[in-house]
């Protein structure tokens, strides 16, 4: 009897075990499931007013007053550097391809003209007439190369502490 | 359905779910007309990259990883460079693309559907190094034109799809069969329909390589837009615009195919090495085949400060085109000495592999750790820039990354 008493006594305890297991089981999957949905946990941070703005007409034409807006010596839609010829640049080189293939580039005047004549030969450039000089003058001044060498210095590091 | 108009229409009915207001007069908004705030779409969030990715030019667009981005075994989609020469096409329409077969030297044209190739061909899987040429072209001097990619251009995902020889086997070619050229459904940037941005190929020999991919998955996925979707060529070792995105046709050619960007400096270099700066006439480019060995430390970031004493554990990846890396070494002292790194066997032919250290620092300073592979052909990468060449290919020079003790 006693044997059978201590039997029933461990089963049930067991079974508490077991429960107990499952709940903190539901629990965390509960709260798992929950971080996937809402990762930034949302739901428990105060909303914060909505940024307005609103198409409506006068913003429409405050943006076209500012297309072509030039600040600290930037040309701020294309990024072209300002400059005699600018707008030339940004009117025969950006048709077809973004301004950053050109301002990523840094060529001599001779090779900024090579350029020209195989995008004309092969890629649909136009003639540029008269304007030819003004846009090569423009590239060759503002988009020049320099010296590298044959291995530069590692720069712009950000340096950080690593934990281990 | 355009795609673009698509994501417009989408977008407009989140745009004034989020900013909680209606856009006034948006019934009334001219057809064609795209609210400025559309106009400039986040490219993280169109392509599902990495904020951390870097956006070099965004007609065509083009974005590479960082080093340390590029740390994962297999290259998600998020850290994967992008490479486009023309615009993404912006309609696909997957339940009428075809793969055509033509040239001079089929036995017979031939069309497939996708679903006959993926039902009548056994599919393999292959994790594949794909390299742009010009990754790199950043650092020499004097500066070749182009994207200025610096280390990025470059990853190893798994490709899925069918093996090309399987399908030429099928279309039948002739013995006079020299190269391969592919065509895609991308548009030229000047917006002329008659002009292929790119068709590039390679040798029959490459071709018929048994990790020569006709691929319709990515990672287990469908290809990525940006990526191809849904048919991509996968060249693996090679410069991957050999691996042509949205294929809709191969041609076989009985001489080296000649398509956009397979002539003058494109993707060629020169034959024989040249000064600096040297004019190199077309007829002495070679067409570029196997890339070189090449290696990138993904971990730790660059940069990292750690206390004297404390081990300093480094890993990354190391490839070599057509060929495996036998070695990778690092060297704290700029060369003097190297020691050896701990190198896995590639998940198959053509893949990267994976390579590890722990390095002890003798005493506090500023430091670099440079890593150099070596191939199977004692080749290995060297510390100054390789030949410079007018469009700026190949630069397999050591990747270092800064450390500092303290």
């Amino acid at each position: 009897m006693e044997n059978q008493d201590k039997l029933k006594e461990s089963i049930r305890q067991i079974r508490l075990l077991m429960s107990t297991i499952f709940i903190i089981f539901i629990a965390i999957t509960g709260i798992l499931v929950y971080l996937l949905i809402d990762p930034s946990l949302s739901a428990f941070q105060s909303s914060t007013p909505e940024e307005t703005y609103a198409a409506v007409p006068g913003t429409t034409i405050e943006e076209e007053d500012d297309f072509d807006k030039i600040e600290n010596g930037i040309h701020l839609r294309t990024g072209f550097v300002e400059g005699d010829g600018l707008m030339l640049v940004v009117n025969n080189c950006t048709n077809c391809h973004s301004a950053k293939l050109v301002t990523q580039n840094r060529m001599s005047k001779e090779r900024w003209v090579a350029t020209i004549r195989w995008m004309q030969e092969t890629q649909n450039l136009w003639d540029l007439g008269k304007n030819e000089e003004a846009i090569v003058n423009y590239l060759a001044t503002y988009y020049a190369p320099t010296a590298k060498g044959r291995r530069q210095n590692l720069s712009n590091i950000e340096w950080y502490d690593l934990e281990n | 359905m355009k795609r673009r108009n698509f994501v417009k229409s989408t977008l407009l009915g989140s745009m004034t779910t989020a900013l909680g207001i209606d856009i006034a007069f948006g019934a009334v908004m001219p057809e064609g007309y795209t609210p400025l705030a559309l106009q400039d779409p986040d490219p993280f969030k169109m392509f599902d990259k990495d904020p951390q990715m870097v956006v070099l030019n965004d007609k065509p667009w083009n974005m590479e990883a960082q080093a340390h981005l590029l740390d994962d075994k297999i290259t998600p989609n998020k850290y994967m460079f992008i490479r486009n020469n023309g615009k993404i096409p912006e309609t696909i329409d997957v339940d009428n693309w075809t793969l055509g077969f033509d040239g001079e030297s089929v036995k017979q044209q031939k069309t497939y559907t996708l679903n006959e190739l993926k039902t009548n061909f056994k599919q393999y899987t292959y994790q594949l190094t794909l390299e742009c040429g010009g990754n790199g072209r950043s650092e020499f001097d004097p500066p070749a034109k182009g994207n200025q990619w610096t280390i990025g251009a470059v990853s190893c995902a798994t490709w899925t799809g069918v093996r090309l020889k399987d399908v030429l086997e099928d279309v039948g070619i002739k013995d006079n069969a020299v190269y391969i050229g592919y065509h895609a459904a991308d548009t030229h940037l000047s917006g002329d329909p008659s002009k292929e941005p790119i068709s590039r190929g390679v040798p029959i020999a490459k071709a018929l390589q048994d990790e020569t991919l006709i691929a319709f998955k990515m990672n287990g996925k469908d290809i990525p837009l940006a990526h191809g979707y849904p048919l991509r060529l996968i060249v693996g070792g090679w410069p991957a615009s050999a691996s042509g995105k949205w294929l809709n046709r191969i041609s076989i050619r009985n001489k080296v195919h000649d398509g956009p960007k397979m002539t003058g400096t494109a993707y060629r270099v020169p034959c024989k090495p040249v000064a600096p700066g040297e004019k190199v006439k077309d007829e002495d480019m070679c067409i570029i085949e196997s890339m070189p060995v090449k290696s990138l430390i993904t971990y730790p970031k660059s940069g990292a400060t750690i206390k004297k004493g404390s081990s300093f554990n480094i890993r990354g990846h190391a490839w070599a085109g057509e060929l495996e890396v036998s070695k990778v070494e690092y060297s704290i002292d700029f060369g003097s000495t190297w020691k050896t790194c701990q190198l896995e066997a590639p998940a198959n032919r053509l893949a990267w592999q994976h390579f590890k250290a722990s390095i002890e620092f003798p005493q506090q300073g500023y430091y670099e750790v440079w890593a150099r592979a070596t191939d199977s052909n004692n080749i290995a990468q060297p510390m100054l820039l390789p030949g410079w060449n007018p469009k700026g290919y190949l630069n397999n020079a050591c990747h270092r990354i800064a450390v500092k003790v303290s």
